[in-house]
């Protein structure tokens, strides 16, 4: 009795009831394929996550308004609340008193619907700010140039903008020298950012760009700011550099203990730390979905197999009486079980493999190749083992039971 | 020449202490090569128990049973499962094919668990086909054949791997008349070819081609005789 002779007769044995091989594949299918793809979106959100925050870039630090967490608004215009104005970014550029920072640009956000003709767009950032803003938040120029300081201080209606915005208010045509209206206010585009590419949950493309003295002018009147953003000297120095910001803007805003401050800083290392961390958090609880139901389609190999081996038991005594080993009969359904879960493995490798294709809640997977192997193996193993109890009551039944049984 | 089969004090008891149960109450039987016997007894006499016994498919209460010289009251089931395949040929009442499966296949099927290889097992095979009159149906799955024909595929299951015995348990139980007297014309070609032969029935027309005829009763052997039919 060879191995393939065994393997043939499993082979024969799955063929019997066709529908009944198929349901059980898929659910190991759908097990396999859940945990190759939930991982990769896992892994994709905290890639992505990680891709916006680089390009933030690496030095620079986010001062903004309030006490509590990201924006709470409320806080910032609260009594007791200095708002950020120009004037603390301008106190930050100060050589003796904060040699670690490099720059530091004011920030005012607005909203506003900008209009091109028939074409409209609402930039998800519009922000009117400082030349130095595109060195510290790592924005490059594709096209045209930046704006200047001199467009700052007179106050000109220019702006730079994303490519999502550029497509969305001029389709193919160049922007550069156009003339759009946000807002009800004509801004002449002198240039267009880099694609950025999405950051999960915000396109980074959706971006206008003008001197903050523009915006105040014209859109938001001089309101607190939303941000200053700093740029340390170094990666190095970013400690340094907030401290010094600290030393400055308590100064400023008569802040008597750390408790009381009323802005927050935000830099690279502390939102990529608590990011990362979420993130695996996240990663970890969708491979335990995803391991859960690979669990439940090993289940149903055992209890197909169970069914199996009862509806077969008079062939097993068959099988028996005329001299078939233990040995054979174990193998002959452990191999059927091990069938079941190889192809539907493999089948669940397959989809998981196309099903990352697709963007998912506005994630891109990342598949991690250790989760297929892991997803293959693991599926494989639970063929043995969910495979094994039902094919060794089949090998232990007695020839003389086996062949009454009706 | 040592007996094909040796049962001494065999007893099978069911159950235990006050309601137990004897289906073979001390049954002592020899059968020697090339013998062609019939087991008769009403429903309950034991003797299914008996071939059970015989065919290394039951294990005993107590007693000892010595198959080809060979104690098999001692055996563990894998040893068991060797002694079935190359010492027993069974023929059921229910003809007991393997479903889905061609007559070739199924006659290999015993050889194949033996080991033995494919080329040399298919002409095996196919000769035992042919010996039972059936090779033009060697392509069939079981239920494309009438049950006279199954019956033969079982026949040629049991002779090809060349046993000392062939069992046969009712074996027309399930056969029209036809069927069973081309079925019992092969038996007599089997013996009459060497070949030792039990049968267990319980219709007399089957019995009476024995050469020697057993009768059982509430797990006892009550006559065991010489065909009487054929002695005159």
């Amino acid at each position: 009795m060879n191995f393939l002779e065994i393997l043939r007769f499993a082979f024969r044995g799955l063929t019997i009831n066709r529908l009944r091989t198929f349901l059980t594949t898929l659910g190991i299918m759908i097990g396999v394929s859940s945990v190759i793809i939930l991982t990769a979106v896992g892994n994709g959100s905290s890639k992505a996550v990680q891709s916006s925050l680089d390009r933030l870039g690496t030095n620079s630090i986010q001062v903004r308004s309030g006490s509590g967490g990201f924006g709470l608004r409320a806080r910032a215009v609260s009594n007791n609340t200095k708002p950020l104005t120009v004037d603390d970014a301008v106190a930050l550029i100060n050589p003796t008193q904060a040699p670690d920072i490099k720059s530091a640009a004011p920030v005012m956000n607005a909203n506003a619907t900008c209009v091109n003709g028939t074409s409209t767009s609402t930039p998800a950032t519009f922000s009117g700010t400082w030349p130095t803003y595109f060195e510290a938040s790592n924005t490059a120029i594709a096209k045209g140039v930046y704006f200047s300081n001199d467009d700052v201080t007179q106050g000109r209606r220019v702006a730079v903008i994303g490519n999502t915005t550029a497509t969305e208010l001029f389709g193919t045509d160049n922007p550069i020298g156009q003339t759009v209206r946000c807002g009800g206010i004509p801004f002449t585009i002198i240039g267009t950012t880099e694609v950025k590419g999405s950051s999960g949950f915000q396109d980074g493309d959706s971006l206008f760009l003008a001197p903050i003295t523009a915006v105040q002018n014209s859109l938001t009147g001089y309101q607190p700011l939303s941000t200053i953003i700093v740029e340390a000297k170094s990666a190095k120095t970013t400690d340094a550099a907030q401290t010094e910001i600290q030393t400055i803007l308590d100064a400023r805003h008569k802040v008597k203990s750390s408790a009381s401050r009323d802005y927050r800083l935000f830099n690279q290392a502390t939102l990529l730390a608590t990011s990362s961390s979420s993130s695996k958090v996240f990663t970890v609880l969708l491979a335990a979905v995803a391991g859960i139901s690979l669990l439940v389609g090993g289940i149903g190999i055992t209890n197909i197999m169970l069914v199996t081996v009862i509806e077969r038991t008079r062939e097993i005594g068959i099988r028996k009486a005329i001299g078939a080993p233990k040995r054979a009969i174990l193998s002959q359904f452990l191999i059927e079980a091990t069938i079941l879960s190889l192809v539907g493995g493999a089948l669940g490798v397959l989809g998981g493999l196309v099903g990352s294709h697709f963007t998912i809640v506005g994630v891109k997977p990342v598949i991690m190749p250790s989760s297929i192997f892991l997803a293959f193996g693991v599926s494989v193993l639970i063929g043995l083992f969910f495979g094994g109890y039902p094919a060794s009551r089949a090998a232990s039944l007695r020839p003389i039971e086996a062949l009454r049984y009706e | 020449m040592q007996p094909v089969i040796d049962v001494r004090g065999a007893v099978k008891r069911y159950g235990q202490g006050e309601s137990s149960i004897f289906a073979l109450d001390g049954v002592d039987l020899v059968i020697e090569a090339g013998e062609y016997v019939a087991i008769m007894g009403p429903s309950g006499s034991g003797k299914s128990t008996l071939m059970n016994i015989m065919g290394a498919l039951d294990n005993m209460t107590a007693g000892e049973y010595f198959l080809d010289g060979i104690e098999i009251s001692s055996m563990d089931e894998n040893a068991l499962s060797v002694v079935r395949g190359r010492k027993i040929g069974f023929i059921f009442q229910s003809f007991n094919l393997i479903p889905r499966t061609t007559a070739l296949a199924n006659v290999e099927l015993p050889m194949a668990y033996q080991g033995i290889k494919a080329a040399e097992r298919k002409m095996r095979a196919l000769k035992a086909l042919d010996v039972v009159g059936l090779s033009d149906r060697v392509n069939h799955e079981p239920t494309e054949l009438s049950g006279g024909q199954q019956q033969r595929v079982a026949v040629a299951r049991a002779l090809a791997t060349r046993p000392s015995l062939l069992l046969a348990d009712e074996p027309t139980g399930a056969l029209d008349s036809k069927s069973t007297s081309d079925l019992l014309d092969l038996f007599d070609q089997i013996n009459a070819a060497g070949r030792t032969v039990v049968v267990i029935t319980h219709e007399m027309d089957v019995a009476q081609r024995a050469k020697r005829i057993i009768r059982m009763r509430d797990g006892k052997i009550i006559s065991d005789s010489l065909n009487a039919e054929l002695a005159r």
